[in-house]
């Protein structure tokens, strides 16, 4: 494997990092409403969601023929722009996970993309009907269509068993959570560990390692699919109380409302060539059965960062993609190493932010704030 | 750009259709199996109509599972 230079193994380790925060940060799109409601133990939750993941990526064989899905001309696309894109991408993730916020992990990828390829190669290089096509839309409409489902289907579920007794009620509808939790899982297992493993299949084909539509070596599935499995498995915690508890007070009928919507979303739309975003679906089931149980709170201030935090997504990381990209395409792989490095120390900082208050699988049902008591947390916030 | 207001309707109907056909008749499930435990308390009757009742719509239930995994695994189709 003499054609893999120093920046391809750069890309391919960014790569892996990237599907690791993107695991831990949609462990809480299905497992969230599981672990509020206690149809599953927390740790069990994760183990079960990080399996599937695994599961999923070995079983999805139509790995992304695009980096991009569009988004921008791939023919300009260089390994350099890739890593710098994936740097926007994970810090991103990485800054909404130590706020709590359910954002999309592929709107971060996205966004990282469009930025360092703007920079990289002018704006021409991005194809921006396609990003209007290919995330506005679907962003506005999918947690849409979730939310008004799970709110017609939590209704009815409350209405058919108001009569009957509540602990055989609370007990069924948990059993029916385990399931459709799985089910997004494996769903998600299938769409985004593939996405990082188009990501290195073309990069190594980009350099001449593989040649023109090899699909990827059963390395590169491996250690996606361990990449994604395991940040799954370690749990992004934050989020899955956000999702479980901050939005609203999950009742089990509401989880599994909440979760068949997602999962029906999500396969519809994939049957019929929508991208969405596994997360802004999820987060709009769980509103819409917050607000069909009637007088259950739905708590706006948090649902209204999260979409703050959704608009901010793409521009921000956009905006670190395309810093990073200048400084590797007018540093070389001098510049490169200097942002791996930076970003690996904002990495490192972000984690030891949160270590001031951690939130992990004994304390994620205890309230339903993420909170950083720091000085730090007033510029994050900003930031945000 | 235009928007294809047809699959996106279709998303829509078969969305809120599944979704809703799914959690009632899952709730209808549940409902036959809170009866039998209700009853069994009562009288110690298995309840036969309720178990039944539970069984079928649990069944359809699994079924519509069963489908979403055959959607999910690319090797079924």
């Amino acid at each position: 494997m003499d054609h893999i230079t120093f920046l391809v193994a750069v890309v391919i380790v960014t790569a892996l990092a990237f599907d690791f925060t993107n695991g831990f940060h949609d462990t809480a799109n299905a497992m969230a409403t599981s672990i509020a409601t206690g149809a599953l133990k927390p740790k069990t939750a994760v183990l079960i969601s990080g399996a599937l993941n695994l599961v999923g990526a070995f079983l999805s064989t139509e790995v992304a023929k695009t980096i991009s899905g569009g988004i921008v001309d791939d023919t300009l696309v260089t390994p350099g722009m890739i890593f710098a894109g994936l740097v926007g991408a994970i810090l991103w993730n990485l800054l909404t996970w130590l706020l709590g916020l359910p954002s999309s992990s592929s709107h971060a990828l996205f966004g990282g993309l469009i930025g360092a390829v703007w920079v990289g190669a002018g704006s021409n290089g991005v194809h921006f009907d396609k990003v209007v096509e290919k995330i506005l839309i679907p962003a506005v409409a999918s947690p849409l269509v979730a939310g008004i489902a799970a709110l017609l289907a939590t209704y009815l579920a409350y209405k058919i068993t108001a009569r009957a007794r509540k602990d055989s009620v609370t007990k069924g509808f948990r059993l029916g959570q385990i399931a459709s939790a799985s089910l997004v899982s494996l769903a998600h297992g299938t769409n985004d560990a593939q996405k990082t493993m188009g990501v290195i299949t073309l990069t190594l084909i980009s350099v001449g390692a593989l040649g023109h539509d090899a699909g990827p070596p059963v390395w590169v599935i491996t250690a996606a699919g361990l990449a994604i499995g395991l940040g799954t498995y370690i749990g992004g915690w934050r989020i899955i109380r956000t999702m479980g508890k901050g939005l609203t007070d999950i009742q089990s009928p509401q989880g599994f409302a909440a979760e068949a919507a997602s999962t029906t979303v999500i396969l519809t739309s994939a049957h019929l060539g929508f991208a969405l975003s596994t997360t802004q679906v999820c987060s709009g089931g769980i509103l819409g059965a917050g607000l069909g149980r009637r007088l259950a709170e739905v708590r706006w201030g948090t649902a209204g960062r999260m979409v703050i935090a959704w608009l901010v997504t793409l521009p921000a990381a956009a905006a670190v993609g395309g810093l990073s990209a200048t400084v590797v395409k007018h540093g070389g792989n001098l510049g490169t190493a200097l942002i791996a490095l930076i970003a690996a120390a904002v990495a490192l900082f972000i984690v030891i932010a949160s270590r001031r208050n951690p939130v992990h699988a004994d304390n994620v049902n205890e309230t339903h704030e993420v909170t950083i008591r720091s000085e730090a947390s007033s510029d994050v916030r900003t930031a945000a | 750009m235009s928007v294809d207001w047809n699959s996106l309707g279709e998303v829509f109907a078969v969305s809120v259709g599944v979704t809703v056909g799914v959690v009632v008749v899952f709730a209808l499930g549940i409902l036959g199996l809170a009866r039998v435990e209700a009853a069994r308390e009562v009288d110690g009757g298995t309840h036969a109509l309720g178990l039944t009742q539970a069984g079928l719509c649990f069944l359809a239930c699994a079924a519509v599972v069963a489908y979403g995994i055959y959607l999910i695994v690319p090797q079924f189709h």
